[in-house]
């Protein structure tokens, strides 16, 4: 695949979440103060000391938001592993084992997903102790099922084709079907559903920091920030939106990813790819 | 109308019904899974067994946890949803302005939202691939990549605090007249519009599209009807189950973003009473909003299956 | 133009100039096609054609799939499907230049001039309203007749195709009508505005074959009766030789040869024109079926959705060492389903399926490898029957290893040998199958099963996908590879061309059962039994007047009617 083929947009979501992978990655060592060093005043503006001003303690806010990028980053990418393995997992199970594992398991998704995520996030939420394990555990079960959800479904069609039943008339056992046959065709949308579940999962996580139900102080994320900076607003400090900011940015990064890699191979005809 | 369709519409409504006593199962069940039990995380690691078992006699959990779930369904269809723990006030009465304030955001941003949502995806239809079409799929991949509260707070520095036109703090009353509520709800109103304004108009986009792709769209077109009478005629009437679809699913989807964006304004509905009381770790009123948001939610669902069915000449006029 | 023709030698007809409907002059059409990860493309469909059809005639387009006769039929109504663009010449209709028209005087004349008959009826009616005021909307748009009047005209037009129930029979919508019948309601919508012309696009090739002459028959008497013009476009052409006065042979977009209906079937001049005549004259001289069969289907009744709906009743035949058994019949007969209950895929309910002298297992998880080994299958869509992630050589190699061990170097030199035996040869190995034409890929699924060295291979419908000519190639490769490799093949298909061309014995399937079979001379001869009667007759023969022969000669009705 020639580099230039690579259309702009991908691009651009390939750099920007490049980045933030970076500042995540490398925070400790690129943070101009620690994360809960308090550096000056309350809420001051952006400055050539603090580029982007300092928060409602008067944390440095660029320190802040690098830090910040790990927790999110650490706690969305934990739950999106969890989700991503247990859903394609079940889901490819039930699509070519079939039968009562298949119709229990697709009920109760079924069930799970009648229910609005955030909605069943929080009743539980409001009896489990807050921290990032749980956090990770209740974020990555809720959304399996929608990972289950897709991987059955793609699973289901490849294995009615005709060249999986060759297989099975050839007389290969079920890891040849999964492995050789199935998922080397379910690769890409499954691929592509990675980033929209990380995308998810950092929404997700956001929103319940924001409720105050999230990731809890002193530490934060970008949504814990926002809910930290809120106050500000009424007095025209737009500290807030540079978290919330990030997390759009974020977003879009990586939706300009999965887009493009689900674009490239849409069909199961589509040859190398 | 003929009885086919209505033995499946029964259907339907009998599967909801189902499928709610089955939520009603898990939401009581997702309070139960903590390891230690409700008292205990109500009142923390440091309190003392009296005040547990006095905490543990006052919530029956000293009853099996089936036992419980029957009393406290029977109470709810009953309408008595218990007591709030943190407040000792009825549960029942709390709720009634909150929802119909809920309702009342929901639905003002349903009346921009849903024929907004239709045009927009009409006229991506009519200029497919041309400048607008991308410029309006481009502000949709964008927005449902942004969170409630960026859409939120940008509306607030905007509108209240730059130019001062609203208020940022959305506090309404019972006694609160018509049109003062209908200011305070403008700004939450439009972050939930632009929350699902994007979604519900890519989808309705697709399913136009999706219409205008069959064949006898191409036929009507050889028979030399003009675009607009294709559109009226032989488009409308097969679109109609696919966006009633979309159009249900969506709201659906804004009943979720209504939590957050109740908090953003400090708006008294149900969203913010939800997020406190999960704060304060007060499951009775956690267990029944939960329940009532998934009612809604599944009604919705419902709502927009019937709509299919009923849209669909194939069931209407059965061989 | 005129010297093009003469040099290639073609006839000229329709050069008289009085009564001339449609002048199509140098017509050239484009479309952009968007491959994916690559930058647009502008490719050209149909390359300077030029046609004329006179008031009343019937003009064949006639060519393989990418021959732009669909094309050129929708250019005379000035529609491009699609991405499709009109980029040069001229369509004169009625003496006026249409491309001119604007899309006011196009609206104009589609629907009142020139009026469409789509290949899927099915699709082209509209779900949502009922067929008669779908069938009246042309005229009443034009306003050339009242609601009243036009009703009148469509039911007389019902009446006239051979629709049951014509008075009531608009009442209904259209997934409420048989496919067959929908293509009769879809001519006579066509015919309801008295256009000058009609544009038959494969109007026939959907329905099955005993459906086909009875829709075939209702077209041909209403053009008759309408004196409407017409363009016939289809692939097949012994179908274009009953109903058109002439017929233009295309190919790649671009003129073969135009001339009489009786010339081109009878005469044709160009080697192209004369492949397309002499498709299915493959010689295949009957094998006597040898003492023992090797593989007997014995009394098997079979069923989906746990015994409710049988499929297959009481099914016996057998399979003889080297030979070929074809089993025909139409979609719905149980003909695939009888290759399912073979390979187990789909397990008997009764009856036994025995293998060289022991039963087979009834289901295919039980079948011991061996088994499995001597009975191979190739399906009749060959771009899903492969992975599309996998190279040639991994799907020709796979089953030797799997069978048989072979690995490495021994592996590849085997399937060098099989891609030659198919006819390919070994520089297709690492191709993948999306870079091989429909003929190839059908010929490495043939490679695939031959890998296993099998005693059977059953062929479900491995030809209907294909053009002609590429069919019959492989028709030709299957009983060459018949003679080297003395394989047998169950050979399951809907076309008795193809059945004479390749079987030595024939089963015909209706409705789940076996209603004739024996050796295939046997089974050809009369006299026949009243299906086999049906299904022969129906068969269309490149000869003309045969349509009205065949009709008459008829015992019993289609289904499909």
């Amino acid at each position: 695949m020639a580099l230039r083929q690579i259309p702009l947009t991908a691009w651009v979501g390939l750099i920007l979440t490049g980045f933030f992978a970076f500042c995540a990655i490398f925070a400790p060592w690129i943070a101009p103060h620690g994360n809960g060093e308090i550096v000056g005043d309350v809420w001051e503006p952006m400055s050539a000391t603090h580029w982007l001003g300092t928060d409602n303690l008067g944390r440095d806010l660029i320190s802040r938001m690098i830090y910040g990028a790990r927790i999110t980053m650490e706690i969305a990418v934990a739950a999106t592993a969890l989700s991503f393995s247990l859903g394609s997992i079940l889901g490819f199970s039930a699509a070519v084992f079939g039968g009562w594992f298949d119709t229990l398991m697709s009920r109760f998704v079924d069930l799970l997903m009648s229910i609005p995520t955030l909605i069943f996030g929080l009743v539980v939420l409001s009896v489990l102790p807050t921290n990032a394990l749980t956090l990770i555990l209740v974020m990555g079960i809720l959304d399996s099922t929608r990972v289950y959800r897709l991987s059955r479904a793609v699973a289901v069609d490849i294995n009615v084709m005709d060249f999986v039943e060759a297989a099975k008339l050839r007389g290969e056992g079920k890891a040849w079907i999964i492995f050789r046959e199935i998922l080397p065709n379910a690769l890409s949308p499954l691929v592509a559903e990675l980033g929209v579940r990380f995308i998810f999962a950092v929404l997700f996580l956001s929103a319940l920091s924001f409720l105050g139900l999230g990731v809890q102080p002193p530490d934060s994320d970008w949504g814990g920030m926002v809910k930290e900076n809120k106050d500000g607003i009424v007095f025209g400090i737009p500290a807030a939106l540079i978290p919330a900011a990030a997390i759009a940015v974020l977003a879009i990064s990586v939706n300009l990813v999965a887009d493009w890699v689900l674009n490239r191979t849409t069909s199961l005809k589509g040859g190398r790819g | 109308m003929s009885s086919p369709i209505l033995r499946l519409i029964a259907q339907r409504i009998l599967l909801g019904i189902v499928l709610l006593l089955a939520v009603s199962v898990l939401i009581f069940a997702g309070t139960q899974i903590l390891p230690g039990d409700v008292a205990q995380a109500i009142l923390g690691q440091s309190a003392t067994p009296e005040a547990l078992a006095n905490l543990r006699e006052q919530l029956g959990l000293n009853d099996p946890a089936w036992l419980r779930y029957v009393h406290w369904l029977w109470g709810i269809l009953h309408g008595d949803f218990g007591t709030a723990q943190s407040s000792g006030l009825d549960i029942a009465s709390s709720i009634g302005t909150r929802l119909k304030n809920t309702l009342f955001l929901a639905a003002c941003a349903a009346i921009v939202a849903v024929p907004l949502a239709i045009i927009l995806g009409l006229i991506a239809v009519r200029y497919r691939n041309g400048f607008v079409d991308k410029l309006i799929s481009g502000l949709a991949l964008a927005s449902t990549s942004f969170p409630e509260f960026f859409i939120g707070y940008v509306l607030i520095f905007v509108f209240a605090v730059h130019w001062q036109i609203f208020p940022s703090i959305s506090t309404v009353d019972d006694s609160t007249p018509f049109l003062e509520r209908l200011q305070a709800v403008v700004l939450p109103a439009t972050a939930l519009t632009l929350v699902v304004l994007a979604h519900m108009m890519r989808m309705t986009r697709a399913a136009i599209l999706n219409v205008m792709q069959s064949a006898y769209i191409e036929t009507a077109e050889l028979k030399g009807l003009k675009a607009f009478d294709i559109i009226r005629k032989h488009a409308f009437p097969n679109a109609i189950a696919p966006v009633v679809n979309v159009v249900m699913l969506n709201l659906a989807y804004l009943i979720v973003g209504v939590v957050v964006v109740e908090v953003i304004f400090v708006y008294p509905g149900m969203g913010q009473y939800l997020v406190d009381h999960v704060a304060k770790r007060d499951v009775p009123v956690v267990q029944a909003v939960g329940l009532i948001f998934a009612a809604v939610y599944i009604t919705l669902n419902i709502v927009a299956d019937i709509g299919a069915i009923v849209a669909n000449p194939r069931l209407r006029h059965p061989k | 133009m005129a010297d093009k023709q003469a040099k290639s030698g073609q006839a000229k007809p329709g050069q008289a100039s009085s009564g001339r409907l449609l002048d199509i002059r140098n017509l050239r059409i484009e479309a952009t096609v968007y491959p994916p990860g690559e930058a647009p493309k502008t490719i050209t469909l149909v390359h300077d054609v030029s046609l004329t059809l006179e008031k009343g005639k019937v003009l064949g387009l006639i060519g393989e799939s990418g021959a732009g006769k669909s094309t050129i039929g929708l250019s005379s109504m000035a529609y491009g499907r699609g991405g499709v663009r009109i980029t040069g010449g001229e369509v004169v209709l009625n003496g006026r230049d249409i491309l001119k028209a604007g899309p006011k005087g196009v609206r104009a004349l589609r629907g009142r001039e020139v009026c469409y008959v789509a290949q899927s009826a099915a699709a082209a009616f509209n779900p949502a309203h009922k067929l008669i005021d779908q069938v009246v909307e042309a005229t009443l748009l034009h306003g050339t007749a009242s609601r009243a009047e036009a009703e009148k005209r469509a039911i007389a037009l019902f009446k006239k195709l051979s629709l049951p129930n014509p008075e009531t029979i608009g009442e209904r919508y259209p997934h409420q009508v048989s496919g067959g019948q929908l293509q009769r309601v879809m001519t006579a919508m066509a015919l309801c505005s008295e256009p000058d012309l009609i544009v038959f696009d494969e109007p026939t090739t959907a329905l099955d074959v005993t459906t086909q002459i009875d829709v075939l028959a209702a077209i041909k008497d209403a053009i008759r009766d309408t004196h409407v013009a017409a363009l016939y476009i289809t692939h097949d052409l012994a179908v274009v030789a009953q109903v058109s006065d002439e017929i233009m042979v295309l190919r790649h977009g671009r003129l073969v040869e135009w001339g009489g209906t009786r010339q081109i079937i009878k005469e044709p001049r160009q080697e192209y024109t004369n492949a397309l005549v002499s498709v299915h004259e493959i010689e295949h001289r009957e094998q006597q079926p040898g003492t023992t069969p090797f593989l007997s289907v014995k009394n098997v009744t079979a069923a989906y959705g746990g015994g409710h709906v049988k499929v297959l009743k009481n099914v016996s035949v057998d399979i003889y060492p080297g030979q070929t058994l074809a089993v025909v019949g139409e979609s719905g007969s149980g003909k695939s389903t009888l290759a399912r209950a073979i390979t187990g895929l789909l397990p008997p309910e009764e009856g036994t399926v025995t293998f060289d002298g022991r039963p087979l297992a009834n289901r295919l998880a039980d079948r011991p490898k061996e088994d499995l080994r001597q009975l191979q299958m190739i399906y009749q869509m060959a771009d899903v029957a492969m992975n599309p992630r996998q190279t040639v050589g991994t799907i020709i190699g796979r089953p030797l290893e799997f069978y048989f061990g072979i690995k490495g170097r021994e592996r590849d030199k085997r399937v060098a040998e099989l891609l030659d035996e198919i006819e390919m040869g070994k520089g297709f190995v690492d191709r993948y199958p999306a870079e091989l034409s429909g003929g190839q890929k059908q010929r490495v699924c043939i490679a695939r099963s031959l890998a296993a060295k099998p005693k059977l291979i059953i062929c479900d419908e491995v030809t209907s996908a294909l053009d002609p000519l590429v069919a019959n190639g492989i028709l030709k490769l299957l009983l060459n590879l018949q003679q080297v490799e003395k394989v047998a093949y169950l050979f399951i298909t809907h076309d008795l061309a193809t059945v004479k061309s390749i079987a030595d014995s024939i089963a015909v399937m209706y409705r789940g059962e076996v209603v004739r079979y024996g050796p295939k001379s046997k089974v050809l001869t009369p006299p026949f039994d009243a299906y086999t009667d049906l299904l022969l007759s129906s068969v269309p023969e490149m000869e003309i007047g045969w349509l009205e022969k065949a009709i008459k000669g008829r015992r019993m009705e289609s289904a499909g009617n």
